[in-house]
Protein backbone atom coordinates (compact mmCIF):
# COMPACT_ATOMS: atom_id res chain seq x y z
CA UNK A 1 0.00 0.00 0.00
CA UNK A 2 1.23 3.24 -0.69
CA UNK A 3 1.42 5.99 1.96
CA UNK A 4 -1.01 9.12 0.94
CA UNK A 5 1.48 11.69 -0.92
CA UNK A 6 1.01 14.01 1.85
CA UNK A 7 3.08 11.93 4.56
CA UNK A 8 5.16 10.67 2.02
CA UNK A 9 5.91 14.43 1.11
CA UNK A 10 6.19 15.62 4.95
CA UNK A 11 8.70 13.02 5.75
CA UNK A 12 10.90 13.72 3.10
CA UNK A 13 10.47 17.12 1.88
CA UNK A 14 13.25 18.62 4.91
CA UNK A 15 15.71 16.14 3.74
CA UNK A 16 15.46 16.72 -0.04
CA UNK A 17 15.92 20.23 0.41
CA UNK A 18 18.73 20.12 1.65
CA UNK A 19 20.48 18.03 -0.14
CA UNK A 20 19.27 20.17 -3.08
CA UNK A 21 21.08 23.23 -0.80
CA UNK A 22 24.23 21.26 -0.66
CA UNK A 23 24.34 20.77 -4.74
CA UNK A 24 23.06 23.96 -6.32
CA UNK A 25 22.56 26.71 -3.66
CA UNK A 26 19.23 28.62 -2.75
CA UNK A 27 18.30 29.68 -5.48
CA UNK A 28 18.54 26.74 -8.08
CA UNK A 29 17.06 24.16 -5.48
CA UNK A 30 13.82 26.06 -5.08
CA UNK A 31 13.40 25.15 -8.26
CA UNK A 32 14.82 21.73 -8.36
CA UNK A 33 12.39 21.16 -4.99
CA UNK A 34 9.52 21.53 -6.90
CA UNK A 35 10.51 20.33 -9.81
CA UNK A 36 11.44 16.76 -7.49
CA UNK A 37 8.08 17.03 -5.82
CA UNK A 38 5.61 17.53 -9.08
CA UNK A 39 7.51 14.98 -10.80
CA UNK A 40 7.08 12.09 -7.70
CA UNK A 41 3.33 13.52 -7.36
CA UNK A 42 3.42 12.59 -11.25
CA UNK A 43 4.81 9.09 -11.34
CA UNK A 44 2.97 8.32 -7.58
CA UNK A 45 -0.06 6.67 -9.15
CA UNK A 46 2.27 4.11 -10.98
CA UNK A 47 4.48 3.21 -7.84
CA UNK A 48 3.74 -0.84 -6.81
CA UNK A 49 4.12 -0.52 -3.49
CA UNK A 50 5.64 2.07 -0.79
CA UNK A 51 8.98 0.93 0.19
CA UNK A 52 12.29 2.22 -1.28
CA UNK A 53 10.15 6.07 -1.36
CA UNK A 54 13.45 7.45 0.05
CA UNK A 55 15.70 6.48 -2.04
CA UNK A 56 13.39 6.42 -5.00
CA UNK A 57 12.69 10.22 -4.14
CA UNK A 58 16.45 10.42 -3.66
CA UNK A 59 16.79 9.49 -7.16
CA UNK A 60 14.55 11.61 -8.48
CA UNK A 61 15.88 14.84 -6.90
CA UNK A 62 19.37 13.61 -8.34
CA UNK A 63 18.21 13.27 -11.82
CA UNK A 64 17.36 16.67 -11.81
CA UNK A 65 20.95 18.06 -10.51
CA UNK A 66 22.11 16.24 -12.97
CA UNK A 67 19.81 17.86 -15.91
CA UNK A 68 21.22 21.35 -13.76
CA UNK A 69 24.64 20.79 -13.96
CA UNK A 70 24.35 19.68 -18.01
CA UNK A 71 22.36 22.50 -18.70
CA UNK A 72 25.22 24.95 -16.90
CA UNK A 73 27.96 23.28 -18.24
CA UNK A 74 29.75 23.27 -21.83
CA UNK A 75 29.60 19.83 -23.29
CA UNK A 76 31.89 17.09 -22.60
CA UNK A 77 32.86 17.85 -18.94
CA UNK A 78 30.31 15.45 -17.88
CA UNK A 79 30.29 11.72 -18.23
CA UNK A 80 27.85 10.56 -20.69
CA UNK A 81 25.28 8.50 -18.90
CA UNK A 82 23.37 7.25 -21.99
CA UNK A 83 24.39 3.32 -23.07
CA UNK A 84 24.46 2.43 -26.37
CA UNK A 85 21.07 0.93 -27.10
CA UNK A 86 20.22 4.35 -26.09
CA UNK A 87 18.68 3.76 -22.66
CA UNK A 88 19.91 6.67 -20.06
CA UNK A 89 21.93 4.21 -17.65
CA UNK A 90 19.14 5.01 -14.35
CA UNK A 91 16.72 3.46 -16.10
CA UNK A 92 18.06 0.10 -17.42
CA UNK A 93 19.80 -0.21 -13.56
CA UNK A 94 16.02 0.37 -11.88
CA UNK A 95 15.03 -3.33 -13.13
CA UNK A 96 17.84 -5.04 -12.05
CA UNK A 97 17.97 -3.35 -8.81
CA UNK A 98 14.58 -4.16 -8.26
CA UNK A 99 15.60 -6.93 -5.14
CA UNK A 100 18.17 -5.02 -3.48
CA UNK A 101 18.16 -3.80 0.03
CA UNK A 102 17.02 0.01 -0.46
CA UNK A 103 19.78 1.31 0.84
CA UNK A 104 22.47 -0.67 -1.52
CA UNK A 105 19.95 0.19 -4.26
CA UNK A 106 19.76 3.42 -3.85
CA UNK A 107 23.61 3.47 -3.80
CA UNK A 108 24.33 1.30 -6.71
CA UNK A 109 21.96 3.59 -8.99
CA UNK A 110 23.44 6.56 -7.62
CA UNK A 111 26.73 5.28 -8.35
CA UNK A 112 26.13 3.78 -11.36
CA UNK A 113 23.23 5.42 -13.37
CA UNK A 114 23.82 9.00 -12.53
CA UNK A 115 27.41 8.87 -11.74
CA UNK A 116 27.52 10.62 -8.38
CA UNK A 117 30.46 10.36 -6.13
CA UNK A 118 30.61 8.67 -3.02
CA UNK A 119 30.29 12.14 -1.00
CA UNK A 120 27.39 13.33 -2.87
CA UNK A 121 25.92 9.78 -2.32
CA UNK A 122 26.31 9.98 1.03
CA UNK A 123 24.57 13.26 1.71
CA UNK A 124 21.71 11.89 -0.23
CA UNK A 125 20.84 8.67 1.84
CA UNK A 126 21.82 11.01 4.79
CA UNK A 127 24.94 8.70 5.72
CA UNK A 128 28.88 9.20 5.33
CA UNK A 129 30.83 8.83 2.48
CA UNK A 130 32.04 5.37 3.78
CA UNK A 131 29.08 4.08 4.31
CA UNK A 132 27.96 4.67 0.84
CA UNK A 133 30.55 3.14 -0.33
CA UNK A 134 30.51 -0.01 1.41
CA UNK A 135 26.47 0.29 0.21
CA UNK A 136 27.53 0.21 -3.40
CA UNK A 137 29.99 -2.59 -3.50
CA UNK A 138 27.91 -4.81 -1.25
CA UNK A 139 25.15 -4.15 -3.57
CA UNK A 140 27.40 -4.76 -6.34
CA UNK A 141 28.60 -7.72 -5.17
CA UNK A 142 25.06 -9.01 -4.37
CA UNK A 143 23.95 -8.76 -7.96
CA UNK A 144 26.96 -10.68 -8.98
CA UNK A 145 26.05 -13.36 -7.08
CA UNK A 146 22.54 -13.23 -8.00
CA UNK A 147 23.60 -13.51 -12.05
CA UNK A 148 25.40 -16.41 -11.21
CA UNK B 1 16.06 22.66 9.26
CA UNK B 2 12.56 22.43 8.13
CA UNK B 3 11.90 24.40 5.01
CA UNK B 4 9.55 27.79 4.64
CA UNK B 5 6.34 28.33 4.41
CA UNK B 6 7.07 29.91 1.06
CA UNK B 7 8.60 27.15 -0.61
CA UNK B 8 6.55 24.67 1.25
CA UNK B 9 3.09 26.63 -0.02
CA UNK B 10 4.38 27.22 -3.76
CA UNK B 11 4.83 23.11 -3.78
CA UNK B 12 1.04 22.48 -2.74
CA UNK B 13 -0.47 25.28 -4.77
CA UNK B 14 1.46 23.85 -8.31
CA UNK B 15 0.66 20.48 -7.62
CA UNK B 16 -3.24 21.32 -7.13
CA UNK B 17 -2.83 24.28 -10.25
CA UNK B 18 -1.45 21.41 -12.58
CA UNK B 19 -4.26 18.83 -11.68
CA UNK B 20 -2.18 16.31 -10.00
CA UNK B 21 -4.27 15.71 -7.29
CA UNK B 22 -6.57 12.72 -6.28
CA UNK B 23 -8.02 14.69 -3.21
CA UNK B 24 -6.91 17.92 -2.16
CA UNK B 25 -7.57 18.30 1.56
CA UNK B 26 -7.47 20.89 4.62
CA UNK B 27 -8.73 21.58 7.91
CA UNK B 28 -10.13 24.40 9.30
CA UNK B 29 -9.63 24.92 12.88
CA UNK B 30 -11.88 27.41 14.30
CA UNK B 31 -15.30 27.10 12.62
CA UNK B 32 -18.48 27.55 14.58
CA UNK B 33 -18.68 23.58 15.10
CA UNK B 34 -15.11 23.28 16.19
CA UNK B 35 -12.50 21.26 13.82
CA UNK B 36 -13.74 20.41 10.17
CA UNK B 37 -11.11 18.07 8.20
CA UNK B 38 -12.42 18.32 4.34
CA UNK B 39 -11.78 17.00 1.51
CA UNK B 40 -12.26 18.44 -2.49
CA UNK B 41 -12.07 16.43 -6.13
CA UNK B 42 -12.25 17.15 -9.34
CA UNK B 43 -16.24 16.89 -9.16
CA UNK B 44 -16.73 17.84 -5.92
CA UNK B 45 -16.60 17.64 -1.76
CA UNK B 46 -16.02 14.14 -1.04
CA UNK B 47 -15.82 14.49 2.90
CA UNK B 48 -16.37 16.70 5.78
CA UNK B 49 -15.36 14.98 8.90
CA UNK B 50 -15.60 17.26 12.69
CA UNK B 51 -13.01 16.72 15.29
CA UNK B 52 -10.65 14.82 12.42
CA UNK B 53 -7.75 12.14 13.46
CA UNK B 54 -6.04 13.92 9.84
CA UNK B 55 -3.89 10.60 10.00
CA UNK B 56 -6.52 8.19 9.69
CA UNK B 57 -8.67 10.50 7.14
CA UNK B 58 -5.55 10.96 5.02
CA UNK B 59 -5.11 7.26 4.97
CA UNK B 60 -9.13 6.55 4.08
CA UNK B 61 -9.13 9.38 1.17
CA UNK B 62 -6.09 7.52 -0.50
CA UNK B 63 -7.92 4.40 -0.36
CA UNK B 64 -11.07 5.19 -1.46
CA UNK B 65 -9.79 8.02 -4.23
CA UNK B 66 -5.86 7.42 -4.73
CA UNK B 67 -2.64 7.64 -3.36
CA UNK B 68 -2.41 11.42 -4.13
CA UNK B 69 -3.98 12.81 -1.23
CA UNK B 70 -2.30 16.45 -0.25
CA UNK B 71 -3.39 19.89 1.89
CA UNK B 72 -3.80 22.28 -0.82
CA UNK B 73 -5.66 25.48 0.42
CA UNK B 74 -6.51 27.05 -3.54
CA UNK B 75 -8.93 23.40 -4.16
CA UNK B 76 -10.98 24.34 -1.09
CA UNK B 77 -11.29 27.51 -1.16
CA UNK B 78 -14.70 27.84 -2.45
CA UNK B 79 -16.20 25.29 0.33
CA UNK B 80 -14.29 27.12 2.94
CA UNK B 81 -16.13 30.78 1.95
CA UNK B 82 -19.39 28.65 1.70
CA UNK B 83 -18.82 27.12 4.86
CA UNK B 84 -18.69 30.02 6.66
CA UNK B 85 -21.03 31.86 5.14
CA UNK B 86 -23.77 29.15 5.96
CA UNK B 87 -22.31 29.17 9.85
CA UNK B 88 -22.67 33.09 10.28
CA UNK B 89 -26.53 32.69 9.13
CA UNK B 90 -25.56 34.35 5.38
CA UNK B 91 -26.02 30.87 3.36
CA UNK B 92 -29.09 28.91 2.96
CA UNK B 93 -27.85 26.60 0.66
CA UNK B 94 -24.37 25.33 -0.76
CA UNK B 95 -23.68 25.81 -4.75
CA UNK B 96 -20.44 22.97 -4.10
CA UNK B 97 -21.68 19.57 -5.58
CA UNK B 98 -20.95 16.63 -3.13
CA UNK B 99 -18.76 13.71 -5.29
CA UNK B 100 -20.64 10.61 -4.07
CA UNK B 101 -18.84 8.41 -7.05
CA UNK B 102 -17.51 5.76 -4.27
CA UNK B 103 -20.65 5.59 -2.34
CA UNK B 104 -22.94 2.38 -2.94
CA UNK B 105 -26.34 2.66 -4.83
CA UNK B 106 -28.45 2.76 -1.65
CA UNK B 107 -26.63 5.50 0.13
CA UNK B 108 -26.44 7.51 -3.33
CA UNK B 109 -30.33 7.14 -3.84
CA UNK B 110 -30.83 8.49 0.13
CA UNK B 111 -28.44 11.34 -0.26
CA UNK B 112 -29.85 12.12 -3.09
CA UNK B 113 -33.26 12.94 -1.43
CA UNK B 114 -31.80 14.13 1.85
CA UNK B 115 -30.05 17.01 -0.48
CA UNK B 116 -33.59 18.15 -1.04
CA UNK B 117 -34.48 18.72 2.40
CA UNK B 118 -34.91 22.17 2.79
CA UNK B 119 -33.06 24.71 5.29
CA UNK B 120 -35.75 25.10 8.73
CA UNK B 121 -36.74 21.86 7.46
CA UNK B 122 -36.92 18.79 9.49
CA UNK B 123 -37.90 15.22 8.39
CA UNK B 124 -38.41 11.94 9.52
CA UNK B 125 -36.02 8.57 8.78
CA UNK B 126 -39.22 6.82 7.95
CA UNK B 127 -39.68 10.08 5.76
CA UNK B 128 -36.70 9.75 3.95
CA UNK B 129 -36.73 6.05 3.46
CA UNK B 130 -40.03 5.91 1.74
CA UNK B 131 -38.83 8.81 -0.33
CA UNK B 132 -35.76 6.61 -1.51
CA UNK B 133 -37.95 3.75 -2.48
CA UNK B 134 -37.87 1.45 0.26
CA UNK B 135 -40.70 2.64 3.37
CA UNK B 136 -39.12 0.22 5.85
CA UNK B 137 -35.48 0.91 5.47
CA UNK B 138 -35.64 3.91 8.53
CA UNK B 139 -33.12 1.94 10.41
CA UNK B 140 -30.91 1.56 7.19
CA UNK B 141 -31.21 5.44 6.28
CA UNK B 142 -29.61 6.30 9.92
CA UNK B 143 -26.72 4.29 9.02
CA UNK B 144 -26.35 6.10 6.06
CA UNK B 145 -26.96 9.27 7.95
CA UNK B 146 -24.55 8.42 10.33
CA UNK B 147 -21.95 7.47 7.65
CA UNK B 148 -22.84 10.80 5.27
CA UNK B 149 -19.21 11.58 3.42
CA UNK B 150 -20.31 15.72 3.37
CA UNK B 151 -22.29 16.50 6.91
CA UNK B 152 -23.46 19.85 6.49
CA UNK B 153 -23.66 20.22 2.64
CA UNK B 154 -25.77 17.25 2.67
CA UNK B 155 -28.02 18.31 5.21
CA UNK B 156 -28.53 14.63 7.55
CA UNK B 157 -28.55 16.82 11.10
CA UNK B 158 -32.37 17.66 9.24
CA UNK B 159 -33.62 14.32 9.95
CA UNK B 160 -35.00 13.64 13.65
CA UNK B 161 -37.06 10.54 15.17
CA UNK B 162 -41.03 10.27 14.76
CA UNK B 163 -41.31 11.65 17.73
CA UNK B 164 -39.47 14.62 17.23
CA UNK B 165 -36.22 13.76 19.28
CA UNK B 166 -33.27 14.51 17.95
CA UNK B 167 -32.09 10.87 18.06
CA UNK B 168 -28.49 11.45 17.10
CA UNK B 169 -25.64 12.65 14.90
CA UNK B 170 -22.15 11.44 13.15
CA UNK B 171 -20.75 14.78 14.43
CA UNK B 172 -22.17 14.55 18.40
CA UNK B 173 -25.59 15.67 19.48
CA UNK B 174 -24.73 18.62 20.35
CA UNK B 175 -24.20 19.82 16.51
CA UNK B 176 -26.83 18.61 15.52
CA UNK B 177 -28.91 21.28 18.02
CA UNK B 178 -26.59 23.62 16.94
CA UNK B 179 -27.53 23.61 13.07
CA UNK B 180 -31.09 23.41 13.52
CA UNK B 181 -30.65 26.13 16.12
CA UNK B 182 -29.04 28.13 13.52
CA UNK B 183 -31.05 27.21 10.88
CA UNK B 184 -34.37 28.33 13.47
CA UNK B 185 -35.59 24.59 12.65
CA UNK B 186 -35.52 24.38 16.88
CA UNK B 187 -36.46 27.29 19.10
Amino acid sequence: MIPPFETFYELHRDEIHRFLLRRLGRERAEDAFQETFLRALRAYPRLEHGAHLRAWVFTIASRIVVDDARRRRPQGELPELVTEDGLPAFEELAPLTDDLPPKERAAVVLRYGYDLTYDEIGAALGSTESAARQAASAGVRRLRKEQQ
Amino acid sequence: MSISTDIDERFRAAAAAEGLLDVAYDVFDDTAVGPLLVGVTDRGVCRITFDPEPERELELLARLYGPRVLRASRPVDRLHRELEEYLAGRRRSFDVEPDLRVQPDFYKRVLAELALVEYGETTTYGALAARSGNPRAARAVGTVMNRNPVPIVLPCHRVVGANGSLTGYGGGLHRKELLLRLEGALL
